[in-house]
């Protein structure tokens, strides 16, 4: 039995599907979403709004616990809002993940040891039904956007954590979906190869003029690579704070000496310690 | 190859305790013998030595020890006349013959290899049952474990006697023991198994949209390797087991099971014996081929344990 607030969420959806058409991609209004534990209810996200326009590269940062998570969750469709909005491409999330609308790039690369790095970019291309000509092509050009060419014959096992985290971008890039969510993909990696592969990412976006989700810890990690940065606070997890980043959309290392790069982490930084305030 | 010197040392160890135990097992046989043959015995009457145990009886009669390892018809044959026996009936006799333990050997392996067949296809159906369904997963399982509780050499005269009373005999009915005996461990760990992908993974193909039935063949199954050969190890011995209890009840004239019965019938410890130990080497033989085939496979798959 829908509720009054579902059906009048139906009524509300024809606008936002206009409001998707003109240029926001993704769109969540009023987003809340409680987890229901033996410990009892566990409210992991609270009065969310954010709209994402097409090609943003947005950054979600914020303590652990703060629903980072759970939001990119959300906008996959792999988790359902208790209540609230959210539309991605003028579609339910789960409309949008049976329509391939996005890639989804976990914390752990988890590419199948019996499968070579070819096969395992392979893996969402055959379960889409790809023709073999195509899968192969499409393997050897993601394989070139991740810097991995040549690579396609090896095994998981024979590629270093950093190489593996690239194949497995590969693999979410290899359906050329418009949206790319990623959960801390670097998270594991040491400095050095994280900074390589932020460069490598920017690259990526810029060519592929994709519209990014990304979910990170690091501050600077975050203001180097994104259009709009949106800063979390914990219990109840919401946006404390969403900054449009004045940075070029070229960005070469050496722009994280900048005033503006250290003006915006500063923000940054203080978004992150208000959300703290109240329980340090 | 490191584990070559414990097994070594484990096998010289038994072999060891075997030849320690020959003499007292057979002394009084060996002095009722010995007396016959008007050799000197002490205690001089067989009521006598009953009142001795047979260690006891040894060290009386050391001079009869020699005698306890080549007696004819003893209660423990030592080691080397159980490798005589098997050397043979089974390098010295055609394969054809009644009396080649190969010939014996094949006929208990046939209805293990069936029965193992029919047992691990049943066990992975069951197992992708249990996995994709709710309901199955309740009913299936409880079953599949009271199952295993029956007693086979109680369970196995019946189903043997049942078959035969509808006609069927020979191969099938043994068959039917060893896959009723193969399927537990199958559906066990095919059930943990295909349920080894975590969360992350189940999810990467959510966000696929990637079917039931492609989540099943492109990762749950492939993942249950491991699992599945170590079931399959357990399974193919069990089988063999089956299959020999099978043989046992029922008057069979040929196999394994069938020998190791006459043998104790008949009063040549010696045919069991080497029956016995012809179906170990079977067992550890199939064992070791499944071993094999894992180390390989699991080593294609990048899988390898390590
Ligand atoms: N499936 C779930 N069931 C119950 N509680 C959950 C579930 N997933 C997340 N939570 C809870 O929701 C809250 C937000 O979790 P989430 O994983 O989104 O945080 P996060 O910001 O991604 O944290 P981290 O930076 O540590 O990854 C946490 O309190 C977490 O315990
Ligand atoms: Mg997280």
């Amino acid at each position: 039995m829908p509720t009054v607030a579902e059906l009048a969420a139906k009524q509300l959806a024809p606008a936002s599907r206009a409001a998707a058409a003109t240029s926001a991609v993704i769109t969540a209004r009023n987003l809340d979403l409680t987890f229901q534990t033996n410990d009892g209810p566990v409210h992991a996200l609270k009065d969310v709004n954010l709209d994402i326009n097409k090609g943003d590269f947005v950054s979600f940062i914020g303590p652990s616990g703060c629903g980072k998570t759970t939001f990119l969750r959300c906008i996959a469709g792999l988790e359902t809002p208790t209540a609230g909005d959210i539309a991605v491409n003028g579609m339910t999330p789960d409309e949008a993940r049976r329509a391939r609308a996005y890639g989804y790039v976990f914390q752990a690369a988890g590419l199948y040891p019996w499968r070579t790095i070819g096969g395992n970019i392979r893996l969402p291309l055959e379960i889409m039904g790809f023709d073999k000509a195509e899968q192969t092509k499409r393997v050897e050009r993601v394989l070139d956007l991740v810097d991995l060419n040549g690579f396609d014959r090896k095994y998981p096992w024979q590629l270093s954590g950093g190489m593996q985290q690239r194949a497995s971008i590969a693999r979410a890039l290899a359906f050329d979906a418009d949206i790319l969510l990623m959960d801390e993909p670097f998270g594991a990696l040491d400095e050095i190869v994280r900074d390589h592969l932020n460069e490598q990412l920017l690259k990526l976006w810029a060519r592929t003029e994709k519209t990014i989700g990304f979910v990170t810890h690091s501050i600077p990690e975050a203001v180097y690579l994104s259009t709009k940065i949106v800063v979390m606070s914990p219990r109840p997890g919401r946006i404390s704070d969403v900054i449009d980043s004045p940075l070029p959309r070229e960005r070469p290392l050496e722009i994280r000496d900048s005033p503006e790069f250290i003006e915006i982490a500063h923000r940054v930084r203080d978004g992150l310690r208000a959300g703290h305030s109240d329980d340090v | 190859m490191k584990s070559i010197l414990p097994v070594l040392t484990v096998i010289a160890a038994i072999l060891l305790f075997w030849v320690v135990c020959v003499p007292p097992m057979n002394m009084h046989l060996v002095a009722d013998q010995a007396q016959r043959d008007e050799l000197v015995v002490t205690p001089e009457t067989p009521a006598a030595r009953q009142e001795v145990s047979g260690a006891g009886l040894a060290l009386r009669n050391t001079h009869l020890i020699p005698l306890a390892y080549t007696f004819v018809r003893p209660r423990l044959p030592s080691p080397h006349q159980v490798a005589g026996e098997m050397y043979k009936t089974i390098i010295g006799q055609k394969i054809t013959s009644k009396r080649s333990l190969v010939y014996h050997g094949w006929v208990t392996l046939a209805p293990t290899l069936l029965g193992f067949l029919i047992g691990t296809s049943l066990g992975i159906l069951l197992a992708v049952g249990i996995v994709y369904s709710r309901v199955m997963d309740k009913s299936v399982m409880p079953w599949a474990i009271v199952s295993q509780t029956i007693p086979i050499l109680a369970l196995a005269p019946m189903i043997i006697v049942v078959l035969g009373s509808m006609g069927i005999q020979g191969l099938f009915p043994k068959s039917i023991i060893a896959a009723y005996l193969s399927f537990f461990p199958v559906v066990v760990g095919m059930v943990k198994g295909l349920r080894s992908p975590d969360a992350m993974q189940l999810d990467l193909l959510r966000t696929y949209n990637a079917s039931k039935s492609q989540g099943f063949w492109a990762l749950r199954l492939p993942a249950s390797a491991p699992y599945l050969f170590a079931s399959l190890k357990i399974g193919i011995s069990a089988s063999l087991v089956g299959t020999i209890v099978a043989e046992l009840p029922t008057g069979a004239r040929a196999g394994f099971g069938a020998r190791m019965l006459v043998g104790d019938q008949y009063g040549q410890p010696l045919v069991s014996w080497a029956a016995l130990f012809a179906a170990a080497l079977t067992a550890a033989a199939l064992v070791g081929l499944f071993s094999v085939i894992e180390r390989i496979t699991l080593k294609r798959m990048g899988m390898a344990a390590t």
